[in-house]
């Protein structure tokens, strides 16, 4: 068992206190009222990418369904519009929630593992952290080949037409592919990540004993 | 007008709407003199522009009626129409107030033949229909007003109509050089009746009140139903003026919204079930109307009233707050949201959506002198910090008419507990 694992097991029965306590902006969970302007606000049409809208996720805490809520590919899905923070009535930060409860989940190792949004945000971190810069190229063809080879020429071939536009209009450098561009300071990057690392860890640590 | 004789001992009573005419009324027949002032041109404030009132589905004419009667028999209550309070000043038992007094150009004579609104020509719009109808610039403020006299609205002043007005008039009624005047009134207690005003929808963005012209308010609403309305008493819809026979109703626009007004106003939800009678009743065979409500709050002993429209097959119940309105290419508004019962989508256009606005406190803003302590919302507060100086009826908390007169009542005894101090100290 590890030592998330752990610490979650204190909450068994008490959903709704785990994610008050452990999940960023989680204490606003329980102001929600049921009123479903937020799901309705919602431009990415739920009903075909999303499982549960919010006010739904919201209340499955309520209810206690600790597994459906953090093994739920729906939070992943926010594009961080705000149209729900907007008109909210009560003023719940509805977006921050969201990415709250993802972010928790994926701490847990208990978010979906080839989600796209999650597959994804792990891939820029790791590009960009490894040279200080965005290489855009690797990031690209990383996100093509994520459900295999096959699939990843598939995508390529069908992201055709785009490259070359890319590419004539002088915004794909194709030599990016060995190594690319990087930050002047390479160790003060690296250096200033590690002591970055070093707080989070500390505070997530100091939380998760809270 | 001018010459009215108040004394430490008088109360003012400040706004001659259901709870201000309740509180004068009642103080009165105990025995107090009472200066009322007014605002508008008559008494009755929004009761009297509702087409009927829950439970009994009653039209308010017959409650304003009777306190009209009340107040043309008693001798005690000194009434200034067209009049406002810019300022009190004074403490307990002792304060004078300055009282602006517009001029209604039209006196005593009056006999309200209506000789002067057939003579002129120029048009106004009609505050009493919310504006959706004008009326001639010569008018008497409704059928019911009170006092029964008519008014000139102040753009005929210096115009050819307001010459044309004054000949038309057999009792020389019509008086054009009659100017604005302030007078100082004392008082021991002052009552603060100011009511309240409907929610500016237009700031509820997503609904569209003002960009789509078939999404009103329940206020306009209540004078489309009325005989006296814009319509004749007819649900026709502002856009092309066809039946409105697919009604829906949005419960908490603006209420219950840190956004917006953060208080439950206590009475939509009520209004809006009333509401649903005037289409049953207007459309017997095909009347439909669907309430959009995050949860019905029918107040105080009124659950019965709420389960009987829920027994009308007509009536649609939809549990959702909703999100946005549209309008198609008919002009027809669509409602979009999300029904929390199951989580389902929905897109539904309708022939009227009427937004069941929220009450806002009408002293919101307005500066009463005194350090008036008021809630988050801005109703004034029962607290020893404001004196003599009481809230009555929606100028204290969002209420309907019954409870509005309750307060009232209520403000009216603390005030003759005030001015009776007063009298043992004088005497």
């Amino acid at each position: 068992m590890s030592a998330n694992t752990a610490v979650a097991e204190k909450y068994r029965n008490n959903f709704l206190k785990e994610i008050e306590e452990q999940v960023e902006m989680g204490d606003w969970v329980k102001m929600c009222m049921q009123c479903g302007v937020c799901s309705g606000s919602c431009p990415t049409n739920f009903q075909s990418a999303w499982e549960h809208p919010p006010q739904e996720l919201f209340m499955m805490i309520l209810a206690g369904k600790r597994e459906e809520v953090l093994t739920s590919s729906s939070m992943w899905n926010c594009t961080s519009c705000y149209n729900c923070i907007v008109r909210c009535p009560r003023k719940l930060p509805i977006t921050h929630i969201m990415h709250g409860i993802a972010e928790y989940a994926h701490r847990l190792g208990m978010a979906p593992k080839m989600q796209p949004t999650r597959f994804f945000s792990g891939l820029f971190w790791k590009n960009c952290t490894h040279t200080g810069r965005v290489n855009e190229l690797k990031l690209s063809l990383g996100l093509y080949f994520k459900d295999g080879f096959v699939q990843g020429v598939k995508n390529g071939m069908a992201m055709q037409a785009v490259a070359i536009g890319l590419l004539k209009a002088r915004r794909l450098n194709p030599f990016e592919l060995f190594g690319g561009h990087k930050c002047k300071d390479q160790t003060g990057i690296q250096a200033m990540l590690k002591k970055a690392y070093e707080i989070e860890r500390s505070r997530k640590t100091a939380k998760m004993a809270g | 007008m001018t010459e009215h004789v108040a004394t430490n001992e008088t109360i003012l009573v400040v706004g001659g709407g259901i709870s201000g005419m309740t509180a004068a009324l009642e103080a009165a027949e105990t025995g107090k003199n009472v200066v009322l002032v007014e605002k508008n041109p008559a008494l009755g404030g929004r009761t009297s522009q509702l087409y009927r009132y829950f439970p009994k589905l009653c039209h308010p004419t017959c409650g304003l009626e009777i306190n009209l009667r009340r107040l043309k028999g008693n001798p005690r209550v000194r009434l200034l129409t067209l009049a406002e309070v810019t300022g009190i000043e004074g403490s307990t038992g002792n304060y004078t107030a300055t009282i602006k007094v517009r001029p209604r150009y039209v006196n005593e004579n009056c006999t309200a033949c209506g000789d002067c609104e057939r003579a002129v020509e120029m048009k106004v719009d009609d505050p009493f229909n919310y504006n959706l109808s004008q009326h001639k610039a010569a008018y008497l403020p409704n059928a019911m007003a009170y006092p029964q006299r008519y008014v000139l609205d102040p753009a005929i002043i210096g115009t050819a109509d307001a010459e044309k007005a004054k000949a038309a008039c057999k009792y020389g009624a019509i008086d054009l050089d009659m100017q604005e005047e302030t007078i100082q009134v004392k008082a021991g207690a002052v009552i603060w009746a100011t009511g309240w005003q409907p929610y500016d929808a237009a700031k509820i963005q997503p609904y569209g009140y003002g960009r789509f012209k078939n999404v009103i308010t329940s206020v306009e609403f209540e004078r489309l139903a009325a005989l006296q309305g814009p319509t004749g008493g007819k649900i026709l819809r502002p856009s092309d003026g066809k039946e409105a026979k697919n009604i829906a109703f949005i419960q908490c626009a603006g209420s219950r919204d840190e956004n917006h007004l953060r208080h439950c106003s206590r009475i939509c939800c009520m209004a809006s079930l009333k509401q649903t009678h005037y289409v049953r009743e207007k459309y017997p065979e095909d009347g439909k109307s669907t309430i959009y409500y995050i949860d019905i709050r029918a107040i105080d002993r009124f659950e019965d009233f709420y389960q009987k429209v829920q027994a009308d097959p007509s009536v649609n119940f939809i549990k959702s707050k909703v999100a946005k309105i549209t309008e198609d290419e008919h002009g027809n508004p669509v409602c979009h949201g999300v029904d929390t019962e199951g989580y389902k989508r929905y897109t539904t256009p309708h022939d009227l959506v009427v937004l069941a606005v929220g009450m806002e406190p009408s002293v919101k803003g307005i500066n009463i002198p005194g350090h008036i302590v008021a809630d988050s919302s801005g109703f004034i507060e029962a607290d020893p910090a404001n004196g003599a100086v009481f809230g009555a009826g929606c100028a204290s908390n969002a209420l309907d008419v019954n409870r509005a007169v309750q307060s009232a009542t209520a403000a009216a005894l603390r005030a003759i507990q005030v001015v009776n101090k007063v009298a043992k100290a004088e005497a």
